[in-house]
């Protein structure tokens, strides 16, 4: 047993165990931080397997927004979970064998199956120079020159989401003072301007023997 | 013993049955839930990786590459539809949502 096969098991153990406490954490912020570890643990299998980008991408994107965003949700929701847990381990003997069989079978398959101990090398598109394989840069040549479409589909559904998310939790104020902007637009001059015609000057009235406030009043109408 | 594509995988599927198994517990609660899913895609996305390793081909990294990206926009989006559906009925329980029942 060398030193690969026995960080592979250690990681598996802490990864299993991680995605069990994400299923029975009472809290859900400890599952949420439960997600966080199994995520790491699963970088570092995959770090194993030398897929360094991806498991860099899976800390960053996972880690660093991904289960942020969980976590967000969860403290910004209010909500009773211990009316929610009522009868939680009810249909766990059930579930259990369900899931002890799926492992089971799977396992005894996969294991049969796949003996293949020692990998291939890795084909490569272009020779780096030195010998050295670097596996950011095949994966970039890759997604760039054979996937270049499918690297365009996946940005705008990237794009998507961004908008949806957006639209689902925009909501609007009531007691915000905002202004209507398609009004404004649609607005024309002869809606908002007027124009009277004014002689220039204006045979003067008989002053009349009332008050001063009805001239001034008159006076007023007139300009 | 060293390890084989065997290893791997079993570790997948075991990961697949955790969250099967999680998926059954929390029938009620939305958020773990979505949790379960993403470590359903963790799985195979292991599956994925072991075999672009064992079998010498690049284009099984691209695959997982993209599942992460649609992983998160499902995420976002399922997130989004949680916070609105927790303002209108203020609580996220399966079993109340049957609004749609005919």
């Amino acid at each position: 047993m060398d030193v690969k096969a026995g960080l592979f098991y250690v990681f598996a153990a802490l990864l299993l165990f991680a995605a069990f406490r994400v299923v029975t954490a009472r809290n859900p912020v400890h599952a949420a931080l439960y997600l966080v570890w199994a995520f790491f643990q699963a970088a570092m299998i995959w770090l194993l397997l030398r897929a360094e980008f991806l498991a860099m991408a899976l800390v960053l994107v996972y880690v660093g927004a991904v289960m942020v965003l969980f976590l967000f949700v969860v403290m910004m929701l209010d909500i009773n979970f211990d009316s929610i847990r009522q009868g939680f381990w009810r249909h766990f003997p059930l579930a259990g064998v369900i899931g002890v069989v799926i492992a089971l079978e799977m396992s005894a398959v996969l294991f049969a199956g796949f003996r293949m101990a020692e990998p291939k090398a890795m084909q490569t598109v272009v020779q780096s120079a030195g010998g050295q394989a670097s596996n950011t840069r095949d994966l970039g040549i890759l997604l760039y020159t054979e996937y270049v479409y499918p690297v365009q589909i996946a940005a705008v559904i990237l794009l998507v989401a961004i908008i949806a998310a957006i639209a689902l939790t925009l909501r609007e104020r009531k007691d915000s003072k905002h202004i209507g902007v398609d009004a404004q637009v649609r607005v024309r001059a002869k809606d908002r301007l007027r124009v009277v015609k004014i002689g220039v000057t204006q045979a003067a009235k008989p002053m009349p023997a009332a008050a001063d406030g009805d001239a001034s009043a008159e006076g007023e109408k007139k300009s | 013993m060293t390890l084989t594509l065997g290893h791997f995988l079993s570790l997948g599927a075991i990961l697949f049955a955790l969250s099967v198994i999680g998926i059954f517990l929390n029938r009620k609660n939305l958020i773990i839930l979505l949790m379960a899913i993403e470590l359903m895609l963790l799985a195979v996305n292991m599956n994925f990786v072991a075999f672009s390793y064992y079998l010498g081909d690049m284009r099984g990294q691209i695959f997982v590459f993209f599942i992460l990206t649609v992983a998160a926009a499902e995420s976002a989006i399922g997130l989004a539809i949680l916070v609105q559906l927790f303002r209108n009925k203020s609580n996220i329980n399966v079993d109340e949502l049957n609004s749609l029942k005919g």
